[in-house]
C-alpha cells in the first residue's frame, strides 16, 4: 500500500488521544462491556467526555498502578472489555508484574493503554519518559504490542483492540504527528503497511518515526535512493514475512523508534534478520542513557530521531555496501 | 483445561445441599470432616512432589472448606457460569489446599491431585485459571489477588450481577502496598459484595510477621480503611460462616481469621520452618496419623 508523501513541516499534526478518545466513546456507545479505568488520568487519558457520557464505566483508582492494573483484570474476569488508561512510564514500570500476571499470564482481553508515551513529556525527565515499555512489554507472553502511528491507525487500533480476545499494549502517540495512513488500511497483528516502494534500503518505523520516515524517504529520492518505509505498528507479533522480504530485497535495514534501542522494534527485527537473513542494520532509538532536559522535540533531535537522522543513517548503510 | 469430574460434582452438589438443610452443629461435622479429607490430601500431594507450602496449606484449609462447602454459589459442573461466585486465593503459593478443595468438590478429578507439580500437570506450584477450573486468577506473586477481586466486585455491578467475591489474603501478604490500594478502591466504591479473608496464621516465610514487619494493630489498619472488620477463630467453621456475611452496613467486609500455621499437624503447628518444608516418610506417617483421629 502506498500514500502520498506527507513532509511534516507542511501537514497538520494531531495529538493521538483525540482519535483514542473518540473511539473509545464510539466503542461504548455499542456494546455497554466497555469500561475505562485509569489512575486519576482522566484529564491526560483525554476520557473527560467519556466520564461526563458514562460516569459509572469510568473507574478511577486514584494513583495506584498495581491496582489499576489488577482491577482491569477483574473487571474482564467479570465479562466487561476494560481499557486501563494511564501515562506509558507509570503504567508499564510501575505495574509490570500485574501486566504480566493479571493481565497477560491469565490471557485475559485487558487493554493497557499508555498515554503520553516515549518523550512526549519531555521536559518532565526521565522518570516521566516512557522508552522502556516496548522492551519490557516485549518481553512478556501472549500480550500484543501496537504503536499507532497517527490519528487513523490509532481508532483502528482501538476498535481492533476491544475485539481481541487477549491483552493487548496500546502505546498512544501525544507528540503531535501528521496523518500517514489512509483510513481505510488494514489493522492486524502481524502485518506491517508498506507506504513507499523501494529496493535501497528499508526503513521500519513505528509511531512518531513513521512520519520522519516518509520525510527522509522524500528527501532521498532527489538523491536517487529508493526508500521502501514500513510502518511496523506491531512491535509484537511484527510481520516477519514483510522483514524477510526486506532482508532480502534491499540492501539494509534501518529500524527508528522513540523508545531504548535494548529491546523494542530495532532489537526485535535484528533477531528474526540475524537469524534467518543477516542484513546490514542501523537501530535508531534512545541509547541507553537519561535524557538531558528539554522539550520532546528537543530530544528527538538530540538523539537523532528527525527525518534527517533517518535519511543520515541510510545513506551511511549505503557507503558500507559499495565500498 | 482440566475437566468437571461429573460424579464427583454431583457428590458435591449433594452433600452442600445436606450441609445447608442440616442443623447447626451437623452443618460443622461435615465442614470439619471435608477439611479432614483436604488436609490429608495436601499432606499426599507434598510428599508425592517433595515439593510445598505445608504451613500455609494446613492454615487455610478450613477457610477454603467453609467458603466452597457453604458460602460460595458455585456449580463445579459450571465452572465459568457468569453468576458464580468469584473467589480468589491470594496466598497462591497455598495451591495444593485449593486443589485438593476443589477436587474434593468436584471441579475435577481427585486422581488428577497425584501430579500435583509434575512435569506439564496442570497443577502448577501456583494456581493457573487457563488450566484449572474453579481458579478464578493467576496468583503466586503476593499482593495481586487483592485488586483482581476489587475488579470483579465492580464487574458484577457495572453488569447487574448478583454475585459475590471472596479473596483470601496472607498475613504476610499484606505487607505488600498494593493491598492497600485495593482497600481503598473498594471502600471508595462501597463494594459490599466484597468480602477479604486474612489467614492470620502470624508466621511468614522467614519470621513471625510481627518480627518481621508487623501487622497490628490489624482489624484497626481495615476500619480505618473504610472496611468492616470481624476477628474470628479461623478454625471454626460456625464462626467462620457467621463471620462471612455480608455487612448490613453495605461495606466490605475484612475477616481476620485467626489461625494456626500448620494446623492439624502437631509438629509443624506455628513453627517457622515449616513455611515449604517437606515431611521426610516418617513424619508422613505421624502427620496422616494425627489428621486420621
Amino acid at each position: 500500500m502506498t500514500t502520498g508523501l506527507i513532509p511534516e513541516n507542511t501537514a497538520r499534526t494531531y495529538d493521538c488521544r483525540q482519535a483514542f478518545a473518540e473511539e473509545l466513546i464510539a466503542l461504548a456507545a455499542e456494546d455497554p462491556r466497555i469500561v475505562a479505568v485509569c489512575n486519576d488520568s482522566v484529564g491526560s487519558s483525554n476520557l473527560v467526555r467519556f466520564r461526563e457520557l458514562y460516569p459509572d464505566r469510568l473507574i478511577n483508582v486514584g494513583i495506584a498502578e498495581q491496582d489499576l492494573v489488577g482491577v482491569g483484570a477483574g473487571l474482564a474476569n467479570g465479562g466487561l472489555i476494560p481499557f486501563v488508561s494511564a501515562a506509558g512510564p507509570f503504567l508499564t514500570g510501575r505495574a509490570t508484574e500485574q501486566i504480566k500476571t493479571d493481565a497477560a499470564y491469565n490471557g485475559l482481553p485487558v487493554i493497557l493503554c499508555g498515554q503520553s508515551p516515549g518523550m512526549a513529556y519531555g521536559e518532565l525527565g526521565p522518570t516521566h519518559h516512557s522508552i522502556e515499555d516496548l522492551s519490557w512489554m516485549r518481553a512478556i507472553a501472549d500480550l500484543a504490542v501496537a504503536v499507532p502511528a497517527d490519528p487513523a491507525q490509532t481508532r483502528a487500533a482501538v476498535r481492533w483492540a476491544a475485539a481481541h480476545d487477549g491483552p493487548v499494549y496500546l502505546r498512544i502517540p501525544r507528540f503531535k504527528i501528521p496523518a500517514v495512513t489512509p483510513e481505510d488500511a488494514p489493522f492486524r497483528p502481524g502485518r506491517s503497511l508498506q507506504l513507499t516502494d523501494g529496493d535501497d534500503i528499508t526503513v521500519m518505523a513505528v509511531g512518531t518515526m513513521v512520519s520522519r520516515a516518509l520525510t527522509a524517504a522524500e528527501a532521498l529520492r532527489a538523491e536517487g535512493i529508493g526508500l521502501r518505509v514500513l510502518n511496523m505498528t506491531f512491535v509484537e507479533p511484527m510481520d516477519i514475512d514483510a522483514v524477510l522480504r526486506a532482508a532480502r530485497e534491499t540492501h539494509g535495514i534501518v529500524t527508528a523508534e522513540e523508545a531504548t534501542t535494548t529491546g523494542g522494534l530495532g532489537a526485535a527485527v535484528a533477531s528474526v534478520v540475524a537469524q534467518n537473513h543477516p542484513a546490514p542494520m542501523r537501530i535508531l532509538g534512545v541509547p541507553r542513557r537519561f535524557a538531558p532536559t528539554g522539550s520532546a522535540s528537543f530530544l528527538l533531535e538530540h538523539f537523532g530521531l528527525t527525518a534527517d537522522g533517518i535519511a543520515a543513517a541510510v545513506r551511511e548503510l549505503l557507503s558500507h555496501e559499495h565500498r | 483445561m482440566l475437566s468437571t469430574d461429573p460424579v464427583g460434582a454431583d457428590r458435591f452438589r449433594a452433600r452442600r445441599h445436606r450441609i445447608a438443610t442440616e442443623d447447626p452443629d451437623a452443618q460443622v461435622r461435615e465442614l470439619q470432616q471435608l477439611a479432614a479429607e483436604v488436609r490429608r490430601s495436601v499432606v499426599h500431594m507434598i510428599d508425592k512432589a517433595q515439593l510445598g507450602h505445608i504451613g500455609g496449606d494446613l492454615s487455610v484449609t478450613d477457610i477454603l472448606v467453609t467458603l466452597f462447602g457453604r458460602v460460595l454459589d458455585v456449580d463445579p459442573a459450571r465452572p465459568h457460569g457468569p453468576d458464580r461466585d468469584r473467589f480468589i486465593l491470594s496466598k497462591g503459593h497455598c495451591a495444593a489446599s485449593l486443589y485438593a478443595t476443589l477436587a474434593h468438590c468436584g471441579y475435577f478429578p481427585l486422581s488428577e491431585l497425584s501430579t500435583f507439580m509434575a512435569p506439564l500437570s496442570a497443577l502448577n506450584g501456583h494456581p493457573n485459571r487457563t488450566k484449572v477450573p474453579g481458579v478464578e486468577t493467576n496468583t503466586g506473586p503476593l499482593g495481586h489477588g487483592f485488586p483482581v477481586a476489587v475488579g470483579c466486585a465492580l464487574a458484577a455491578r457495572l453488569s447487574g450481577r448478583s454475585y459475590r467475591t471472596y479473596v483470601v489474603l496472607g498475613d504476610g501478604e499484606l505487607q505488600e502496598g498494593s493491598n492497600w490500594e485495593a482497600a481503598m478502591t473498594a471502600a471508595h466504591y462501597d463494594l459490599g459484595s466484597l468480602t477479604a479473608i486474612v489467614d492470620r496464621n502470624r508466621l511468614q516465610q522467614g519470621a513471625r510477621t510481627e518480627e518481621t514487619k508487623r501487622l497490628e494493630p490489624l482489624a484497626e489498619k481495615w476500619t480505618s480503611f473504610g472496611w468492616e472488620a470481624r476477628e474470628v477463630d479461623g478454625h471454626d467453621h460456625a464462626r467462620l460462616l457467621a463471620a462471612l456475611r455480608p455487612s448490613p452496613t453495605g461495606r466490605p467486609v475484612a475477616v481476620i481469621a485467626n489461625t494456626v500455621k500448620g494446623k492439624g499437624v502437631s509438629f509443624i503447628e506455628d513453627r517457622v520452618e515449616w513455611h515449604h518444608k517437606v515431611p521426610d516418610a516418617g513424619q508422613v506417617r505421624t502427620a496422616l496419623e494425627e489428621l486420621n483421629r
